[in-house]
């Protein structure tokens, strides 16, 4: 299809402007067909529930609906069983291919099976759902209701938001990563500081990031209250995605006079380790401001962290040595993929060596649902995306959030540590 | 009609914790809202009551039990400084309405609060604050009752039309 712009549009207004066959701007409110619609254990039965009472009767396209469990796995209550039996049996009366409690985490799975790419439209009953945006789609986190729309319709109706672009520059110290990144961005935009917005990531350092990396970054996009976050798609996003589906490159990606709604720029070769202090995700400090701080658990893993180079990197802080007894360290990989990769590099035996438990693919202790929850006065020190009051348990208890490198450091002697000094 | 307060960035894990995503029932949700933020809101919370609340209300994950929670314990409005995107629109979908007031810190916990959406104002304590009105397509959702109802009454969806922004 071939459009001609006006005036510099940006990727996301690009995105919504080839889908409509029209010029699209930032503010418009459209009604636009999504390609892929995700529903996990939690959210999915009610979105079931309405798309039934809107008068559903069979899905748009049951070659669209990405159905899996990863909350509450195995089933670890009578109602989350319940659940699960709901809808598996939607699964069938649909059609719809259920991946059920095998592979993992739903966004690590919609990914590495290629199911969002450049230029479409995904949509998930998970507010982490912005983080396709990695693979160059406009992806978004949606409520059960309008899922049930969507699973009606095929469609949704959007606030085709405004960008704002982040240009992030430098080559990343030792030990410091992606997640540095995100949560220094958190700290420095706020918890609501991109609401409606979409956050666009260039610069040299996106651009020599693998996707792994890009995904972290663009997860956490909402907590910021944007509604995406996005990477113009590469020679990076292609290579992955060419072993996961057929798809040609394309050239997509803002133009040099769109309108940004706000531009940033970071420079990360003198960025330390980063850690959110309770209770909000943009409380980030550098490590050696709270370093000492004694914890009680340790989560290496989730959407956020849970891949291959995550627990690499942590493997690689921890080394020959064992984790503190004074510590319960839980490790999660983000995919039964992602599982087997650590799996065959050797990676989980050694932390199992070292005194982790090591559970198999689902969200764990991030959302305090399922296990691994926390006790009044405890504290985690966690690789996931959120550390509200509550989150993993008590509301009387801590949540930090980090890197893997970092949690790995911590945990090796049971305070918050520099992964730069250990 | 009492006004319930409460500060910035109001997460849906702490209006309805993650270990009770396993229901769908209002009142069962509203049972556990606020749990160990604020224990005397699902004791003491009566039918009419307001939310008032600061900045980012309902950030965090996209969980409709939040609104659901708020909507079980007898809440049919919440007023705020400003909503996080997903919560707002998980709340105009559900039939709790969301108004922005920029001078929600004004009014007092335990406040009477009258709210007047046709003419755009709350009254508290003696005061009229201004809320913004429901952005244009929304409030076709929130006139037909909910998303599901705007929904039943929609044979099909036109795609690509502008809606009112």
């Amino acid at each position: 299809m071939l459009l001609i712009y006006i005036m510099g549009m940006t990727l996301v207004e690009k995105i919504f402007s080839r889908k409509c066959g029209r010029e699209v701007q930032a503010g418009e409110v459209v009604m636009a067909s999504v390609d892929a619609a995700m529903i996990h254990d939690i959210t999915g039965p009610l979105a079931v529930q309405k798309f039934r009472e809107m008068g559903g009767k069979s899905v748009f396209d049951r070659n669209r609906v990405i159905l899996l469990f990863d909350h509450q796995i195995p089933a670890d209550s009578i109602p989350a069983a319940e659940n699960h039996v709901f809808l598996r049996r939607f699964a069938a009366e649909q059609k719809i291919h259920n991946d059920d409690i095998r592979e993992g985490i739903c966004h690590q799975v919609v990914m590495e099976k290629g199911k969002a790419g450049p230029g479409e439209i995904v949509v998930g009953a998970d507010s982490h759902t912005c983080m396709y945006g990695a693979s160059g789609a406009f992806a978004t986190g949606i409520g059960s209701t309008d899922m049930g729309f969507v699973l009606k319709f095929g469609a949704l109706y959007f606030r085709v938001p405004d960008t704002i672009r982040l240009t992030v520059k430098g080559l990343f110290p030792e030990r410091v990563g992606a997640k540095d990144l995100i949560l220094a961005i958190a700290s420095d935009i706020g918890a609501d500081g991109a609401t409606y917005h979409a956050l666009e990531f260039t610069g040299d350092t996106m651009a020599r990031m693998e996707m792994a990396g890009r995904m972290t970054c663009c997860n956490m996009a909402v907590e910021m209250g944007a509604k995406v976050g996005i990477v113009p798609p590469d020679e990076v996003t292609w290579d992955y995605l060419k072993p996961r589906r057929k798809i040609d490159p394309f050239p997509l990606s803002s133009d040099k006079d769109a309108l940004f709604a706000g531009e940033r720029s970071y420079d990360v070769s003198n960025l330390a380790p980063q850690v959110a202090t309770p209770h909000n995700v943009d409380q980030g400090v550098d490590v050696t401001k709270v370093a000492g701080t004694k914890v009680d658990q340790v989560f290496i893993g989730s959407c956020t962290n849970g891949r291959f180079e995550d627990l690499k990197e942590a493997a690689e802080v921890l080394g020959d040595r064992a984790f503190s007894d004074r510590v319960r360290v839980i490790v999660i990989p983000a995919s039964r993929r992602e599982y087997l990769k650590a799996l065959q590099a050797g990676l989980i035996e050694r932390f199992v060596s070292a005194g982790a438990l090591v559970e198999a693919p689902c969200c764990g202790p991030c959302m305090g649902g399922a296990f691994g929850l926390l006790a009044p006065g405890e504290v985690s020190l966690s690789t996931s995306n959120r550390n509200f009051r509550g989150r993993q348990g008590s509301t009387d208890a801590s949540v930090y959030l980090c890197s893997p490198a970092t949690a790995a450091a911590s945990a090796l002697f049971g305070e918050i540590t520099d992964p730069r000094e250990v | 009609m009492r006004s319930w307060k409460f500060g910035d960035n109001i997460d849906t894990d702490a209006i309805i914790p993650g270990r009770y995503l396993v229901h769908y029932d209002p009142k069962v949700l509203a049972s556990h809202a606020f749990e160990g933020i604020r224990d005397d809101f699902s004791k003491r919370a009566e039918e009419g009551d307001v939310i008032v609340a600061g900045r980012n209300f309902g950030c965090g994950s996209s969980r409709e039990h939040a609104p659901l929670a708020l909507a079980g314990a007898g809440i049919r409005v919440v007023i705020a400084r400003s909503f996080a995107r997903i919560f707002y629109r998980n709340a105009i979908n559900v039939g709790l309405l969301p108004l922005v007031c920029h001078d929600s810190d004004k009014i007092a916990d335990g406040e009477v609060v009258r709210v007047n959406v046709g003419e755009g104002f709350v009254e508290a304590g003696g005061q009229r604050y201004s809320v913004e009105p429901v952005p244009g397509f929304m409030q076709e959702i929130v006139a037909a009752g909910g998303l599901v109802e705007y929904a039943r009454k929609i044979p099909e969806v036109k795609l690509c039309t502008a809606l009112h922004p």
